[in-house]
Order: C-alpha cells, then sequence, then structure tokens
C-alpha cells in the first residue's frame, strides 16, 4: 500500500468506523486525557503537602541524596564530553570562517541554556524517575502503600512530597555543576587540544554570557526536576499487574519523563526568551 | 454492635463484586468472613477501613459512616484500626524496628526511647523478641506476618483487620497465628474481622463465621451452626469438595 492510499482510506470516516479505527483512537485520547488529570490532580495533592508543615525533613534529605549527590557521577561525566564534543565539533566549524574566537561563546551559551539543563534532567529521569517508579510501584503490587493508608499515613505526603521537593531542590543544583564543568570540557578541547587562545576564549565565554542565560537554564532544570520526579510518583502509584507492572512502569516513567522534559523545553525556551 | 456493613456494592468495571453486603460485628467478636478464591473477601475488608469507597451502600464504625468522613477524621478512624496483610506488607526499606515503629512515630506523641520499649514490647507480644535489627528480606513468611501483626497492634487499635491470616504457612505456623489472633482478642480485648478459605482457622479463631459467595453473604453463625449449616453451597465450601455450586477455583 502506497502512503497515498493508506492516507486516503485514514481520512475516509466509513473505512475508520469499518475497522474500529476511530473507536481505537477515541479510546486511546479518552486513556491519555484521564491520566493526565490523575497527573495534575496528583500535583495538586503534592502541591498541599509541599507546604503544609510538618515537613519530614529526613525524608526530603534522604531524596535529596538519591536524586541529587548519586548523580553527580553520571552527571558530571555527560556535561563533561558534552562540552568537549561541543567545542572540538564548533571550533572546526568556525575555523572555515576563521571565526574560532567565537567558540566559547558558543559552547557556553549552549552548555547553559540547553545542554546542561536537558541533558541533566534526562540523566535524572533515567536514573532517579526510573527508580521512584520502580521503588514506589514494587510497594504498590506488594500492599506496603495500602499498609501506608492503614497507618494513617497518605503516600502522597510520605513518598511523593519529599520526591519531587527533592527534584526541584537538586537537579538545578545538578545543572549548575553540569554548566561549570560542561565549560570546562569546551575549555579544555580548544585550549588544551586545538590551540585556541586561552585568554580570547575565557573572554569571549565571559562576555557574552549573561546572568539571565544561567538563571534561565536553572528555572528550566527546576521545572523539569519537579515534572520528572511526578511523573515517576505517578508511574509508581498506578502500577498493576505483579513484577511485569513494575517493569511496564518503569520503563514507561523514562519515556514519559524524557518525553516531558524535551516537550516542556521547547515551550519553556519560548516564554523565557519572550 | 461496632461495625455495620450496609447494603455494600462495588464493581470493578463489568465484574460486580460485591452485591449488596450487609453484615454487623458486634463490638469485642472475632468475626471470620470466608467464601472462595476471588469472592470479594479482601475488597470487603478493605471497604471497612476506608481503603475502597463502594459504589452504593455504607459502612459504620461506631455510628460513623466511613464513606462521608474527611481526610483527617479518615486518618482518625485508621488510627483505631490495626490490619494485617495476607504478605504482611512490611516495609522493605525499613528495619522490624522501624516497620513496628511508623505509626508510633509518626502519630504519638512517645519519646524515641519509648517508641522503643514499645516496638519491643509488642514483639514479644507476638513472640519475636529481639530482631528488631533484622531487614524484612531476612525474615521467613511466618515471621513477616507476626511482625506485621506487631506493627498493626503498635497503636493499641480497637479493630484489627486479617487479610487471610494464615495463608501460605505451614500448618504449625498457621497455628502459631491462629494463637496469636485469640491472644489478641482475651489480652487486648479488640474485635477482629479476619478473611479466610482455612476452616481449621476459622473454627479456631472465630466466634462468628460469615460466607461471602456471588457478592453476598448467604450464611452466618457460631462456628457449630455453621458445622450443621443445611445450606448446600456453605457445605460445599467447609467440606472442600470440588463438585457442586461452586466451581472448581472460581467464586461460583
Amino acid at each position: 500500500m502506497t502512503v497515498r492510499e493508506l492516507m486516503t482510506k485514514l481520512t475516509d470516516p466509513e473505512y475508520l468506523l469499518k475497522h474500529n479505527i476511530l473507536t481505537f483512537v477515541l479510546k486511546k485520547l479518552l486513556l491519555f486525557t484521564g491520566q493526565l488529570g490523575e497527573m495534575v490532580s496528583l500535583a495538586g495533592k503534592t502541591a498541599k503537602w509541599m507546604v503544609r508543615p510538618p515537613l519530614d525533613l529526613r525524608l526530603i534529605v534522604k531524596q535529596m541524596e538519591e536524586v541529587g549527590y548519586n548523580s553527580i557521577p553520571v552527571v558530571l561525566i555527560t556535561s563533561i564530553f558534552t562540552g568537549m564534543v561541543f567545542a572540538l565539533n564548533s571550533f572546526e566549524g568556525f575555523k572555515r570562517f576563521g571565526a574560532e574566537s567565537l567558540t566559547g561563546t558558543v559552547v557556553g551559551l549552549a552548555i547553559v541554556r540547553e545542554l546542561a539543563p536537558v541533558l541533566t534532567s534526562l540523566m535524572v529521569a533515567g536514573r532517579a524517575a526510573s527508580a521512584m517508579a520502580a521503588e514506589i510501584g514494587t510497594m504498590k503490587v506488594t500492599e506496603q502503600i495500602d499498609a501506608l493508608y492503614t497507618l494513617a499515613t497518605d503516600p502522597v505526603k510520605y513518598l511523593v512530597a519529599p520526591r519531587v521537593l527533592a527534584g526541584l531542590i537538586m537537579v538545578p543544583t545538578l545543572t549548575a555543576c553540569a554548566d561549570f564543568f560542561g565549560i570546562a570540557g569546551g575549555y579544555l578541547v580548544a585550549v588544551r587540544l586545538l590551540g585556541a587562545n586561552p585568554y580570547i576564549y575565557i573572554n569571549s565565554t565571559k562576555s557574552f554570557l549573561e546572568n539571565s542565560d544561567i538563571v534561565g537554564g536553572l528555572v528550566k532544570a527546576a521545572v523539569f526536576g519537579l515534572l520528572l520526579a511526578l511523573v515517576g510518583c505517578y508511574k509508581g502509584l498506578t502500577t498493576e499487574g505483579g513484577a511485569e507492572g513494575v517493569g511496564r512502569s518503569t520503563t514507561g516513567a523514562v519515556v514519559i519523563a524524557s518525553m516531558c522534559v524535551l516537550i516542556t523545553d521547547f515551550f519553556l525556551t519560548r516564554i523565557l526568551l519572550g | 454492635m461496632l461495625i455495620r456493613i450496609a447494603d455494600v456494592h462495588k464493581a470493578f468495571g463489568p465484574k460486580k463484586v460485591l452485591q449488596g453486603v450487609d453484615l454487623d460485628i458486634l463490638r469485642g467478636e472475632t468475626m471470620v468472613v470466608i467464601g472462595g478464591s476471588g469472592t470479594g473477601k479482601s475488597v470487603l475488608l478493605k471497604h471497612i477501613i476506608g481503603l475502597l469507597t463502594p459504589d452504593s451502600g455504607e459502612v459504620y464504625v461506631d455510628g460513623q459512616a466511613v464513606t462521608t468522613l474527611d481526610e483527617k477524621n479518615l486518618n482518625l478512624l485508621r488510627r483505631r484500626f490495626g490490619m494485617l496483610f495476607q504478605g504482611a506488607a512490611l516495609f522493605d526499606s525499613m528495619n522490624v524496628e522501624d516497620n513496628v515503629g511508623f505509626a508510633l512515630a509518626r502519630h504519638s506523641l512517645l519519646s524515641p526511647s519509648e517508641i522503643k520499649d514499645r516496638v519491643a514490647e509488642c514483639l514479644d507480644m507476638v513472640g519475636m523478641p529481639g530482631i528488631q535489627k533484622l531487614r524484612p528480606s531476612e525474615l521467613s513468611g511466618g515471621m513477616k506476618k507476626r511482625v506485621g501483626l506487631a506493627r498493626a497492634i503498635a497503636l493499641q487499635p480497637e479493630i484489627i483487620l486479617y487479610d487471610e491470616p494464615t495463608t501460605g504457612l505451614d500448618p504449625v505456623m498457621a497455628d502459631v497465628i491462629n494463637n496469636l489472633i485469640i491472644e489478641m482478642q482475651t489480652r487486648l480485648k479488640v474485635t477482629s474481622i479476619a478473611i479466610t478459605h482455612d476452616m481449621v482457622s476459622a473454627y479456631k479463631i472465630s466466634n462468628r463465621i460469615a460466607m461471602l459467595y456471588q457478592g453476598k453473604i448467604v450464611e452466618i453463625g457460631t462456628p457449630d451452626e455453621i458445622k450443621n449449616t443445611r445450606n448446600p453451597v456453605v457445605l460445599q465450601f467447609i467440606r472442600g469438595e470440588s463438585t457442586g455450586y461452586l466451581h472448581q477455583g472460581g467464586s461460583n
């Protein structure tokens, strides 16, 4: 079947009805809106518990360690190598029209505004959001969530709020580290490997990089941190069906959190750029 | 009467699980609800403590309608309950001490050392002294259930719910759990509701037995009355016969 034939069929209501495609699409759409509604509701409950004392500092610090401290190695390696490869590519590109001195500016801007927040968030999504979904999902299928309720403890307060707070605080913190190490990686390659003038490189990085670029990147990272923790917890809390279900939730958490990061990134960038 | 379950209906999608359950539980008694796998016994138990909400009907605890309670009052009500889950549902991120002391640390004004003492007392009561520092993964099935029971009684509840307390245990360990349930009732004067399909356990621990079949309570009586019932469904179930009204491995 050619693409044209396929398009004709897919735009023919009779064909769609006959093959239940319309029902299938509508069902999927309903499921999606339902899940979106549940997630918004979870976000609302979480926000309530995040501001209502008493906050359990021990739980929050534990999650900050899990989300932030334990992610440091992977975020550092990612950011250093991203800075290095970006410097390598842009230096070679700029060399073609004699503008190597711009390498520092481009690497700095790209890292701070885009690469550090997005890559850090994707790494944390892979590490922490999946772990959240797996841990809470296992608790769900082994009735530990029900046990929390019976012990008069709201799982949103006990499990979700500390994780979302940790995401909100630690992803921007990790991004700030990634900013520094990404730029350092770029510097190493440009200056040590490709022979760029260190003074010009640093100057071009400093003079074009504004505070708003750094703050904008960190704001994005905070939104991503909040989103990915929320997705991880939501997938965990909605886990059904034993070990297989936990596996599905874990994969789903990484995929949805990563997509949320990339899609939100566009809109946030649009807003931040005015 | 402490708990009244009035015409409770519950369906999950097209599957009607509870179809008008009426059951009264008296203060201080041990009520055992029996029934085949998948008949909705656990669903019924979860309605009592507000983990599930009925589609219609109501559960009253001390005259309070559970579904009308807001979050704060529901949590206050839940502090009057203890629940032992089928798989014990111990928090595997914590050791035994933190599991048993969980509700005490969050809902009581006890100091950490008082909590430790109370945890030790609860573990003594279930015959598991000195295992405070073990993780749930280091415990056998029977030990987990006993720790689960210690956690359930930590806040000195008035009502204890048991979800299949002897399932998956060897006969000796099952009897240990049965004796513990009886001890809880005589020593702590709690009201107990247990669901099980283990008739040995049901006869031993109960003051009254109710049978759940096709979403309704079809028979209720003392263990002797149940043993001498003429209801063919109950007879088949308590005798464990594969032919009759109840299908093999099913609910009807």
